[in-house]
């Protein structure tokens, strides 16, 4: 850990190098939190089976290169395939959970996830998968070699949030969905029907999730168990940004790939997952000081 | 009072027969028996904070792994340096005298449950401080930690895991043992609990679940009893922990010592589906969920964890309030509780307050 | 420590905003022990602000709050409970799955005991009697072994009284014990709170909308508005000043 240290005061340029490859990796989680918030804050359902749609998204990528297609095809069909999925999700558990205690829906959750990871355990095995998008790399100075699918993701994650954006201020959906997250009950008075408003978000949520998988399968590996990190991943993010507060988890999305990144070089990689959960109870730690500060500030 | 007591007593005669029949006529299925104890005690140790307090963790497993190590480090210390024994990958092997063997074992135990306890004491004033689904999900996240910490930390064998003393004697004798040892474990624990929901500090902890705020505007000190009632439960799982390791013979971090995504999330689905909150639910629970594991098991080839997940979820979606609560809102006054038939039932006020 | 005439709560100075909205104004007030002393106002004058600052929900701005001489305002909420000093909700809190024994038995003062007191069994005599005793005071008995869940709001708000005179508290601060409560049984609850104070010699202290109720209970009263003290005195001397009425009317 020591020696690693050193490399970089020696080497400042690797430093570098870890910085902009934590941006990278920053942008697809700030794309997962997203998915998060926008479930958290409309319906009120903390989804752990986030991380396993990613990784469900993933799949979808992974099953078109066995079909002899090119992973970055199964972007629109991950898209589509995981919005239905998401859709079916909600009909079948998460629409009897969203007026129940916060506990339910996360258990709930959990279940789907134990779910989708035996399921595709079954059908693809344990092994880590990859599905090789074949990009080739440039490079950025001497030290600094970036893999061009890293960049055409970043591109696409950026696409995709902005694409969003854009559907939740202008359509007419979009501002269905603000307007429940704002007061469901007034929501419901006013005539819009929250019950589908829940199910698109869901099923949103879901698609976002699997063009997320799309980018992660096609920049590092997938593995039917990997969800869960993916899922505290946004759980950081959310937690740490707030939520509806879209900059935030751009930002906090950056920052943890980069902490990420510089941890598992420091630590080793043997301590990356560590080092992410860790800072999960750190920033809940956090939240809990702030909210403590009350009464025990001596002025 | 005295009916639910002599019902208690009669509810242990039948656990102490079924633990005293299986060896006799069943002894294939004593392994499969000394587990069904385990889980009750995970459910049972669980449902102090889920069930009681009102605190539902995700990560209890983490104390199950930490008395496991405990007792792993402990043990094996009687004979070798720790890393040295790990660095060999089992080639240094003890023959071990009965005598030696079991104060080992002793030791061992003792110290996985004071491990267990301490680290509860240690991280339960912080972790207890969060509420709801951030407690959930920092506990989820404090286990999966500790479990890759672990994994990281070659002292005690990093991911390879490390191969527990073997049991001396006959081989049959071994899981005889673990058996008796996770039952009167499982006994102990129980009585235990029994004994502290009879206290005032059982009306505490059910203050906390009701209205924590409440609780602490009527002077109750929360916080310390929060921990206390985390380390109770962290306790007996480390003791169970330090059981089951030296049952299976060979520890590793993420599979045997913290599985969170098996046993941490069975105990939880255990304590739902027999009814939380209730002395004899998770018991049942427990129970119903190890044969119906036992049976998907055998007649569901590849798929049993499929099923396994489904009946979670179902349990959890469609049977929340679990069979004893379910027969409580049935036959109340059998569960002695009396209703005002014929008062206003209004919908309880605590339930707006979330 | 506390001469004849001692006041058990002093505010002195005490200032408190919220983002900006400032709902407390360098606000003095002296509670007389053994007496009821009121806190009335328009909606919004900062009343509950002041009760939470009191009893330790939040840090105050500026000023100085004192109990029994002792400084608390940096005290914690269950500091200042096992002080000797509990405050009600204006929403009604109890323990809502426990039956109402249960809600009373957990009410004991927590002051004083040691940390293994709480290891005694539950349903213990002397518990139970007082229980009992302070349940028919209140007129619950009959309802002791109902889930607390299950009654009404008014039995609610009376249990919850209850349950602050289990404590035995030097001080209880009361957030309008009226509010919500059939008409008709407001004299009952009255009379129980003058009979505490009396007969338990427990020192009260109320916000009360209702004037009628508050004009008859208390000994001497504090009106607030806009967050800043209005006037004190006795109830009459309240009723006929001119600022009073106007705060309440709207004129101000």
């Amino acid at each position: 850990m020591i020696d690693n240290l050193l490399l970089l005061t020696q080497v400042p340029i690797l430093g570098v190098d870890l910085v902009i490859q934590g941006l990278f990796i920053g942008a697809i989680f700030a794309l997962v939190a997203y998915g998060l918030a926008l479930v958290w804050g409309v319906m009120n359902v903390k989804n752990l089976a986030q991380g396993d749609m990613v990784i469900l998204g993933g799949y979808i990528s992974y099953q078109a290169t066995l079909w002899g297609y090119h992973p970055i095809v199964a972007l629109p069909v991950a898209i589509v395939v995981m919005f239905m999925l998401g859709w079916l999700i909600y009909a079948v558990i998460i629409r009897r959970v969203v007026d129940r205690d916060m506990f339910t829906s996360l258990l709930a959750t959990f279940g789907l996830s134990l779910l989708i990871q035996q399921i595709l355990n079954l059908i693809y095995g344990p092994e880590v998968k990859v599905a090789d998008a074949g990009f080739g790399d440039f490079e950025l100075g001497t030290f600094i070699v970036i893999q061009n699918v890293r960049l055409y993701s970043l591109l696409m994650a950026a696409a995709l949030a902005l694409a969003i954006v854009i559907f939740m201020k202008k359509s007419r959906m979009g501002q269905a969905i603000r307007a429940t997250a704002q007061d469901a009950r007034a929501a419901r008075v006013l005539g819009i029907d929250t019950d589908q408003v829940y199910a698109f978000t869901y099923a949103l949520n879901a698609a976002i999730c699997g063009a997320a998988g799309v980018l992660v399968a096609m920049i590092w590996v997938i593995q039917p168990y990997y969800g869960i990190v993916y899922s505290i991943r946004a759980f950081i993010i959310v937690t740490a940004a707030g939520l509806g507060n879209l900059p935030g988890v751009i930002l906090t999305g950056f920052g943890l790939g980069v902490w990420e990144n510089v941890a598992g070089f420091v630590f080793g990689a043997e301590f990356a997952v560590a080092a992410v959960v860790l800072m999960l109870v750190a920033v809940l730690m956090y939240r809990l000081v702030q909210l403590y500060r009350v009464r025990q500030v001596v002025r | 009072m005295t009916s639910s007591a002599s019902l208690d007593l009669k509810l242990y005669g039948v656990l102490i027969a079924v633990a005293v029949l299986v060896p006799l006529f069943a002894p294939n299925y004593i392994q499969t028996v000394a587990v069904m104890w385990l889980m009750i005690l995970m459910a049972m140790t669980w449902d102090i904070t889920g069930g009681q307090m009102g605190y539902n963790s995700l990560g209890n497993v983490v104390f199950f792994g930490i008395g496991m190590y405990a007792s792993a480090i402990v043990q094996i210390s009687q004979f070798s340096d720790v890393a040295d024994y790990t660095a060999s990958f089992g080639a240094i092997v003890v023959d071990f005298t009965p005598g030696q063997y079991f104060t080992g074992l002793g030791l061992g135990l003792a110290a996985g449950g004071i491990a267990a306890a301490i680290f509860a004491l240690l991280i339960g004033p912080a972790m207890l401080g969060l509420r709801g689904p951030y407690f959930a999900i920092g506990t989820l996240g404090l286990a999966i930690a500790v479990a890759e910490l672990v994994s990281g930390w070659e002292y005690v064998g990093g991911g390879g895991g490390i191969s527990m003393p073997v049991y001396p004697g006959p081989p049959a004798a071994g899981p005889f043992t673990f058996y008796i040892l996770l039952g009167l474990l499982t006994l102990a624990a129980h009585l235990f609990v029994r004994w502290l929901y009879s206290t005032q500090f059982g009306l505490a902890i059910n203050a906390i679940r009701d209205d924590e705020d409440k609780a602490e505007a009527m002077g109750i000190h929360t916080n310390r009893y929060k921990t206390i009632a985390w380390a109770v439960a962290a306790f007996f799982m480390g003791v169970g922990g330090a059981i089951f390791g030296n049952m299976s013979g060979f520890i590793e971090p993420l599979e045997v010592a913290f599985p969170t995504t098996t046993f941490g999330i069975f105990m939880v689905a255990m304590a739902l589906l027999g009814g939380k909150g209730t002395l004899w639910g998770p018991v049942l629970g427990a129970v119903l969920f190890h044969i119906v594991k036992q049976v998907t098991w055998t007649y569901l080839l590849g798929w049993q964890w499929v099923a396994l997940g489904a009946i979670i979820i179902i349990n959890i979606v469609y049977f929340q309030q679990g069979i004893l609560g379910w027969a409580q809102d049935k036959w109340p006054e059998a569960f002695g509780l009396t209703v005002d038939r014929g008062g206003a039932a209004r919908p309880a006020a605590g339930e707006a307050a979330e | 420590m506390t001469g004849e005439t001692a006041n058990v709560i002093e505010v002195r100075g005490v200032s408190k905003s919220y983002g900006g909205v400032q709902a407390n104004t360098d606000i003095s007030i002296d509670v007389p022990d053994g007496m009821i002393t009121g806190l009335i106002g328009p909606n919004g004058s900062g009343k509950t602000t002041l009760f939470n600052s009191i009893v330790g929900y939040h840090p105050i701005d500026s000023g100085s709050i004192r109990f029994q001489g002792k400084e608390i305002s940096k005290l914690r909420v269950p500091d200042i409970a096992r002080l000797g000093m509990l405050r009600t909700f204006q929403q009604t809190r109890i323990y809502s799955k426990m039956n109402c024994m249960d809600n009373m038995q957990i009410s004991v003062s927590h002051r004083d005991t040691s940390p293994f007191a709480i290891f005694a069994l539950r349903d213990r005599g002397e518990i139970v009697e007082e229980a009992e005793r302070l349940l028919e005071f209140v007129g619950l008995y009959e309802k002791r072994f109902l889930i607390s869940g299950d009654l009404s709001f008014g039995q609610q708000k009376l249990l919850e009284f209850a349950m602050a005179l289990m404590n035995r508290p030097k001080v209880l601060l009361l957030d309008e014990p009226t509010a919500g409560i059939n008409p008709t049984l407001i004299n009952g609850l009255i009379d129980r709170l003058k009979r505490a104070n009396e007969e338990l010699g427990v020192t009260l202290f109320v916000i009360e909308h209702n004037m009628r109720v508050i004009m008859n209970l208390a000994g001497k009263i504090s009106c607030l508005a806009h967050g800043e003290l209005l006037a004190t005195g006795t109830p009459d001397e309240l009723q006929n000043d001119p600022r009073v009425v106007d705060a309440y009317l709207g004129a101000h």
